[in-house]
């Protein structure tokens, strides 16, 4: 059999390190070096493996900004045959719902395909929901959590999904969207020998034009019904005791207090 | 429509103001600033720019009848029938939002035979909770759980649904939200409600750095996740009130094209979520032979040992134990860190927690912002005492 794999990645920022200015409320982010997603790797060896088994293609997919081509090319020299990005101005302030329906509607443009493959979660979004959303969208089975994939069959993939008390055993009917667990593959690393073999591969770009849904309230910040209202720093409780003292009697007052509060 | 507009004439520094953008969404191309696809419409270059720089063009948007929208909803969290407990603690929450406008508590509970647990839930004051009972429904399956809460919400049109944020609950309100093209904000830390019904939705972002408010004003309903220990339990009332009614199935899509094959319980493990007291290590404890110390006080306090991310890489623990961001969120009643410096990401899983001590040689450590109770000391000298101190009352 052949298997027809797309597997969703996201550029991020390299760091979350961002202070906000108690005064002026303003960010101030810790440079602006980003990544592939970390858990989007783990989506990516998932899709190699089974591709490197069963045969087949492996595509990768992004929206973001035009340096999102860098991840596409990490996912190159990691083995995918071919990348997509969807990169328009009126694709920006797009939230989970409109990126997952940005995302659907360039999946359609991908061509047939017989699994999605999504990370987890993204490290800066960090919702885990553009992948059941997508699902929704294109009308396919999505399974999150997966922490393993049990067997593949002509018509259908089984796999484990980690519950919090139980691990369930699902056979999926292709078409089907699969979120991965970390851990499911250990990814490997990029290769330089494909980098270098890959450094010119085209990469397509898609934007709003090219798309078939035309209707501009669909995507971007027009077609996200969440709205930032506001962005501050958390707070730090305030009622709070500093104890500086010989060991001997911190040890006591800590005791003392333990006691007092009935947790001895 | 709405949109960004950047009036260079009136930016002096551009470089300066391109820094306002914690996105990166504000770029210098030939000496004008210009907003790229990264813009997450924040509009904080509105609020901190010169006055008129960036400017948000407010378009026609689609109105909705928010009053025909009624009631605060609560998803029933469970696995085979057994409920997870964060669905008390939004039974809790749901009904401090619905009192102050006025709106009833809603269950939607999917599953097969659970009936009698649908009525355990009215001693923790829902008005009315909506079964959707069948053996289509034993398994989570995405699919046909996905079909049933459409069902309610098209029936009952509550005007808010929260969700915790569970493996089970992660997934499937996505799902609900994006059939109904409505928002969903995952992982709230803070709820509350205007008089207009929209719910003010409070999350961290940039990985707990700082705090974004959500809302959702042109959808209903309006859908949040959140964990587990973030908001409180109700006491059980001895009395039950409400009631429980029982859905017809004639609209719900019991096909599912997944087949769950077994359902296996876990090996069922002491949860660190569950624990009312947490002695927690840190990069501060030298070598493993060490932790023998911190388990000693946990097992003294009858609580559990947790730690730090440095220590699951060191591999020292089961990643099962770490706190924090990428680890477990906990909220024990009493929580003691040792050599545990604070970062934000680690105090991001534990800073809700009742009383926070901390035990830190460096009287800098940003633990001690957090902390009630700080402990400027070596946890080398200092535990030994305390347990021998433990001890000694133990034995009287
Ligand atoms: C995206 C992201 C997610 C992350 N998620 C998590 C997460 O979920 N959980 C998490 O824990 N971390 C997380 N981290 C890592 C986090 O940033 C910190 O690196 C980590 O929490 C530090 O652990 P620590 O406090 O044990 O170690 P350190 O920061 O090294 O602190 C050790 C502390 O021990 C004190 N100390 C040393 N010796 C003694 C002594 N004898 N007595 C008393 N005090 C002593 C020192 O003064 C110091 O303050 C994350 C990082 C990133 C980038
Ligand atoms: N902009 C994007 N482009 C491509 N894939 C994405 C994008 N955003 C999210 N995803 C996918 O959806 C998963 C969950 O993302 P999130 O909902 O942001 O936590 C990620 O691990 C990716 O696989």
């Amino acid at each position: 059999m052949n298997m027809n794999i797309i597997v969703c990645i996201k550029q991020v920022p390299g760091s979350n390190k961002v202070e906000v200015d108690p005064v002026t409320g303003v960010l101030k982010r810790d440079g602006i070096e980003s990544k592939m997603n970390p858990y989007d790797l783990y989506a990516l060896e998932t899709a190699l493996r089974l591709k490197e088994t069963y045969g087949g293609t492996v595509k990768v997919i992004s929206m973001g900004p035009p340096q999102a081509m860098q991840i596409i090319r990490e996912a190159y020299a990691m083995g995918a045959d071919e990348g997509i990005l969807l990169s328009d101005r009126k694709f920006a302030g797009a939230d989970v719902l409109a990126t997952s329906y940005t995302l659907s509607q360039g999946v359609r443009e991908a061509g047939e395909f017989d699994l999605i493959l999504c990370g987890k979660q993204t490290t800066d979004g960090d919702t885990a929901q553009v992948g059941p959303e997508m699902a929704e969208y294109l009308d396919i089975p999505s399974v999150s959590n997966v922490k393993r994939i049990v067997s593949v069959g002509e018509e259908a993939i089984t796999v484990e999904m980690d519950m919090t008390h139980t691990v369930e055993i699902a056979k999926v009917k292709f078409p089907c969207l699969l979120a991965v667990e970390k851990d499911i593959f250990m990814p490997r690393l990029p290769s330089y020998v494909k980098m270098r073999e890959t450094k010119d591969k085209e990469i397509k770009v898609i934007g709003f034009s090219n798309l078939k849904d035309q209707d501009e309230k669909k995507y971007g910040l027009n077609g996200s019904p969440t709205q930032v209202k506001r962005i501050f720093p958390p707070e730090s409780n305030s009622k709070r005791e500093l104890w500086s003292d010989s060991e001997e009697v911190l040890a006591d007052k800590l005791f003392k207090k333990l006691k007092e509060e009935k947790f001895i | 429509m709405a949109k960004l507009v950047i009036n260079n004439e009136k930016i002096c520094d551009k470089e300066a103001f391109i820094k306002i953008c914690p996105f990166g969404a504000l770029e210098i191309k030939d000496g004008t600033v210009d907003v790229n696809d990264a813009c997450k419409m924040c509009r904080l270059c509105v609020r901190k720019g010169p006055e008129g720089a960036a400017e948000v063009i407010e378009g026609q948007v689609k109105t909705i009848d928010k009053s025909a929208w009624k009631g605060i909803a609560v998803y029933v969290d469970h696995e085979d029938g057994e409920i997870h407990p964060v669905t008390l603690e939004l039974i809790g929450k749901a009904r401090e939002l619905a009192d102050k406008i006025n709106h009833p508590v809603y269950c939607i509970f999917v599953g097969a035979g659970i009936g009698d647990k649908a009525r355990e839930l009215l001693h923790y004051g829902v008005d009315n909770i909506y079964i959707y009972d069948h053996e289509a429904f034993k398994h989570f399956r995405i699919d046909v759980y996905t079909s049933a809460f459409e069902d309610f919400i098209k029936n009952i049109m509550p005007t808010a649904i929260l969700v915790g944020a569970t493996n089970v609950g992660r997934q499937l309100a996505p799902r609900v939200a994006a059939r109904f093209r409505t928002g969903l904000t995952a992982d709230c830390t803070v709820l509350d409600i205007r008089d207009n019904t929209d719910l003010v939705q409070i999350r961290p972002a940039f990985g707990g750095n700082i705090m974004a408010e959500i809302h959702t004003p042109n959808a209903r309903p309006q859908l949040a996740t959140v964990r587990y220990k973030v908001m409180n339990a109700p006491e059980r009332n001895s009395k039950a009130r409400g009631k429980v009614t029982v859905c017809d199935l004639s609209n719900v899509v019991l096909e599912s094209d997944i087949d769950v094959i077994d359902n296996v319980e876990k090996a069922r493990e002491k949860f660190i979520e569950n624990a009312d007291v947490l002695v927690v290590a840190g990069r501060g404890v030298k070598s493993q032979d060490d932790l023998n110390m911190i388990r000693e006080l946990a097992d003294l306090l009858g609580g559990e040992v947790a730690c730090t991310r440095p220590l699951i890489e060191l591999g020292w623990f089961d990643a099962k134990k770490q706190i924090g961001l990428s680890g477990r969120t906990v909220r024990p009643k009493l929580i003691i860190t040792c050599g545990v410096s604070g970062s934000v990401q680690f105090a991001a899983g534990m800073n809700n927690s009742e009383m926070i001590v901390a035990i830190n040689k460096d009287d800098k450590a940003p633990i001690f912002k957090i902390a009630h109770y700080g402990i400027v000391g070596d946890l080398y000298e200092i535990l030994p005492r305390l347990i021998a101190k433990i001890k000694a009352e133990k034995g009287a």
